[in-house]
Order: structure tokens, then sequence, then C-alpha cells
């Protein structure tokens, strides 16, 4: 086994004040492994009693080098790895993973394929968004909401199975447009959880939102302003949380999201509270739009017919010499995108998430970087937590929704 | 290009002899290393990008001069336009200023740089490994830096895969 080594406090100097030097004020590790911290996140507090005088986030422990692997992989093989960054969120990350690939190369993706990846990015949208309100309300000692939670979230990751055959790792979403075509079961599926979803949603609020004892724990905690989030890049529920109407889906629209009709709910409170009204309302918009979405679902191919970057159909591969040999030399050594970079960007769950894709004429990505909205909110820790309690500090890394996933990559 | 967008990278080229590149709708603008703080103040004040949405780097190893880009992507909230800046940056131990005072949160992307591909930020207030673990040797996404595998261990030749496994620091 190797050595352990030690951090020592003088390479913390610089970020502690002068009195945890002189053991006035303690200096405690909350995390790598906290059930709170939502993932292996480790906090290094420095506490005043039960005051949380500066707050230091360590990430790190689930790095697992997505970037790096991705160099050594073609684009349809690196898209596989694009799932397990946010792992919550594996179809949103597809999705804008393929918009970037697609910007790079030129692709067009057909009109039913960029309707479905609406609703399967939405309905990715409402699964993160149900696993949040269950964890975060478990953090401030709601209990039972977690079970209910998870059982809307049981009935997405259906759906996710029906169409792809996988619940989370999906990959459904492809470069030029989905895997293949959704089911004839989709449709009602679909429908009958977006009828049921805003009335579990009004259970949901009944519970917490007029709650005293949540409201006492989430209303003044954790305030951010507007100005402070745009000077940090913090995007997302944060931002919208602290009055900024600013949405991707709507500023730059993507995938056809001109075509629905949804509003950008936002509050002016800035603490917990607000972000937790914001997700709620956001998911009453998915909702929206994915009904939207379906009643005006286009017919057609769900794949791009640019045969030199989307694979032909197993049927023409039997009777078309052409055919066949696009399948071999798509799958044996990929397709070939310009030496060129594009920045791509979608609204994550958490904010917004963007891909820095450049190529180098060859079938790999020569450099590939994921913006991450974890890791960019991740950094106010500090400016949110000052001067309140150690208990207060569990409801903002809720309210904050960090994946470690997506903030180690 | 958006109006405001085009006098942006004009007023870059005049002022500081920038080159531009324009893919797919996108404004790429190379601009050298001395003008960093200067020209990125005045974007944040004068154009109002007040958002650093993304710091990164790419190495062109085994090219030496220039070997890195950092790549700056800017945004404004306010005309909703979005600009990236790219400085050439030479060498096997390079450095740059640290633009933490005009984007705050340029403070992690530094770091995640320094961190991956060992370029350092003159004047950083907090410039310590990110990801990987502080006693990690070499920066990972450099192009000469190996991709790696692990060997499998089973229980007939553990002892003589553990000698020949890297250890941390050495």
């Amino acid at each position: 086994m190797s050595n352990f080594r030690e951090t020592n406090i003088e390479e913390l100097r610089h970020l502690v004040s002068e009195r945890a030097l002189s053991g006035e004020t303690m200096l405690l590790n909350m995390g790598p492994q906290h059930p709170s911290t939502h993932g292996v996140l480790r906090l290094l507090l420095e506490l005043d009693g039960e005051i949380v005088q500066n707050c230091i986030p360590d990430i790190g422990f689930l790095h697992t080098g997505v970037e790096k692997n991705m160099e050594s992989k073609t684009y349809q093989q690196a898209e596989v790895l694009s799932d397990r960054l946010d792992y919550m969120n594996s179809l949103g990350n597809n999705l804008v993973f393929c918009l970037a690939v697609e910007k790079l190369v030129d692709l067009d993706v057909p009109e039913r394929a960029q309707a479905i990846r609406v609703i399967m990015a939405e309905l990715t949208r409402i699964s993160n968004h149900m696993l949040w309100i269950g964890t975060s309300a478990l953090d401030l000692g709601a209990m039972s909401l977690f079970m209910y939670a998870l059982r809307e979230r049981e009935m997405i990751l259906d759906i996710f199975e029906m169409c792809s055959g996988q619940r989370m790792m999906t990959t459904y979403i492809r470069p030029g447009g989905v895997w293949r075509d959704v089911p004839p079961e989709f449709d009602k599926a679909v429908r009958d959880f977006t009828n049921i979803m805003p009335k579990r949603l009004d259970e949901y609020e009944t519970m917490l939102t007029k709650n005293i004892l949540f409201l006492e724990r989430t209303v003044g905690i954790g305030v951010i302003s507007q100005e402070e989030c745009i000077r940090y890049g913090i995007t997302g529920p944060i931002l919208r949380g602290s009055g900024k109407a600013y949405d991707l889906r709507k500023v730059r629209p993507y995938s056809g999201y001109e075509l629905y009709d949804f509003d950008i709910p936002t509050r002016t409170g800035g603490d917990v509270n607000s972000r937790y009204q914001v997700r709620v309302q956001e998911v009453r918009e998915s909702v929206k739009i994915i009904v939207q979405a379906l009643n005006k679902m286009p017919g057609g191919p769900v794949r791009s017919n640019n045969r030199k970057f989307v694979p032909p159909p197993r049927s023409e591969i039997g009777v078309s010499m052409e055919a066949l040999i696009h399948h071999f030399k798509l799958w044996t050594e990929g397709f070939k995108a310009p030496a060129e970079s594009v920045f791509v960007t979608a609204e994550s769950p958490r904010g917004e998430i963007g891909v820095f894709l450049e190529g180098d004429g060859g079938p790999n990505p020569y450099r590939i970087h994921f913006r991450t909205p974890s890791f960019v909110n991740l950094q106010i820790m500090p400016q949110l937590t000052r001067n309140r309690f150690v208990a207060d500090v569990v409801g903002i890394i809720g309210s904050i929704d960090i994946v470690l996933g997506d903030a180690d990559r | 290009m958006d109006a405001i967008l085009q006098s942006a990278v004009v007023f870059l080229k005049e002022t500081y002899q920038s080159r531009e590149n324009e893919y797919q709708g996108q404004v790429t603008v190379l601009l050298a290393m001395e003008h960093l703080i200067d020209a990125l103040t005045r974007l944040r004040d004068e154009f109002s990008f007040e958002m650093l949405e993304m710091e990164t780097a790419v190495d062109y190893w085994p090219q030496i001069s220039p070997r890195f880009h950092i790549v700056y992507q800017l945004c404004s909230l306010q005309h909703n336009i979005q600009l990236r800046v790219r400085v050439p940056l030479d060498g096997n131990s390079p450095s740059l200023p640290t633009i933490e005072g005009i984007y705050p949160n340029a403070n992690w992307h530094e770091r995640e740089i320094w961190d991956m591909f060992g370029i350092r930020f003159d004047g950083h207030s907090d410039l310590r490994r990110i990801l990987m673990p502080a006693d990690w040797a070499g920066h990972p996404l450099r192009k000469d830096f190996p991709l790696g595998y692990e060997e499998v261990q089973f229980s007939f030749n553990f002892d003589e895969i553990s000698l020949r496994k890297p250890k941390p620091g050495k």
C-alpha cells in the first residue's frame, strides 16, 4: 500500500484566519463520507462555536479522467462516457454532447428526433428534480417525501427503459438523431405520467411549501444576490432564484425549444426557499413542454440521412453494398471532424452545461472539455455559508444541487 | 455577426492586433498574452461581457511554439452574445497572469488548468491541485502524459504486480 500524506495546516494558511492557526477556532472536516454532502464532497469548516467562519470545499474524489479518456475514443465511443459525468442528467449530457458534435461536423437532425430529444431531456429534468426534492427534504428532516418522490422518478426510469433498454446510462440520443424510434407504448406511458405529475406536485407542496419547520430552515438562508451570481458565473435555479430570468432554452434555443410555449419561473429571495420554489415550478413547466411536444410530434425519420456520419439502418445493409461500406467504416474508424473548435451550451437541471470540443481532422476529439454547472456553482460555498450555523450548511449544499460526478468529471 | 460583437472584435483587432476566426457562427479571437488583462477588463466594462462561462486549455504537443492555447469563453447576458478568446503560450513550464481579479470564478478554472496542464497563473490566490491528489506527479491532460491502465491482480500474481504498480509521489 502507498503511504498516505497528511495535509499540513501550513498549506492552508492562506485560506483560514489567524484565529484558526492559534487554535481559537476549530477546523472540522465535513465529509467526504457524509450523507448530506450528496456524494463525496469534503468541506473543511472553520468553526467558532457552531458558527461557520469559513468553508473550503475540496473536490476531486470522484475524478475519473473522462476528458482524457475521450481523447482516445471515436466520437461515437466517447458519447458513452458523457452519461457517466452527471449521472442524474444522463440524457441531458448526451444531448449537449451530440449538439456539439453536430455543430462541429455540421450535421442535420430530423424534426421528429428533435421532438423526442426535447421530451427525453425534460423527463430527465423532472427525474433529477424529483431526486433533488427527496434528498434535500431528507437533509432538512422531512423523511417521508423521499419515498414519494422516488416513486415518480421510477415512472420516468421505466419510460427510459422502454425506449433505450437502460434505466440510467441510456446513450439514447446519438449524433444525427436518436438511437431508434420510440415504441408504440411510449405515447400512453408519457401521457399517464404527465397526467399524474401535477397532482403529485401539489401533494409535495402541501408537505413543504407552507410547512413551518421547512420555512424556518430555508427562508433567509444562503442568500446570494443576482450581481454576485453573474460575477461568479452561477446559472440555473440559483440565478433564477435570485431574480434573473436566464434560461438557455429561451435565450439560445436548441433542439427546437423555440417551438414550445413555457415560462421561466423566477423568485427574488435568492435564498434556499427561492431555489426550492423555482425548481418546483420548473417541473410544472417541463410537464407543459412534454405535453406540447407529444401533441405536435412530427412524423418521419429519427436519424439523419447523412451516411458519412450516421450508420444506415439494418434493413439496408443486406441489399446495398454502399450501406455495408458505410456501416463498416463508421463502426471501425468513426467519422472525421474538421480541425476547428466549438462551444455548445444547454440548460441542465443544475444550470448551464457546456461542451468545448476541438477536432483535429481525425476521428477522435482532440480536446473536449465539459463546463459543468456543479463545478462552477460549488465555488460560492464560502460566501453562502459564512456566519451561518453548521446545520444550515446541509440545507445550502442541498439547495445548490450538486452531483459530484458532474463536478469532478 | 451581431453588431456589438462585431464592434468588440474590431476593437480588439485595432487595439491589440488580434486575429479572428469564425466557425459555425462562433467567433474566436487570438490574443497575445501581454494584452490579456487589459483586453478582458475592457471587454467586461465597455462591451458588457459580464460572465466568464468557461476557461480551459488545449495542448498542441509536440509543437512547442506555441504549445498551449488558453481558451476563455466570455458571455454577455445583456446582449446575448458570446466571444471566445485564445491566448497562445510557449514552452514546457508556461505561466501567464491570472484573471481572478476580473472574473472571480476563474479561481477554480485556473486551479484545474494548473492541475491538468501544469500552467502557472501568476498572482493566483490559491494555486493548489483541485481534482488530482495533492501528491500526484505530472499533469494528466498534457498530450505527453500516457493514458495508462491498471493490471488486474489475481491471488497467484498479486505480489508480483504490486511491485511494479505506480505509486503516488514517485
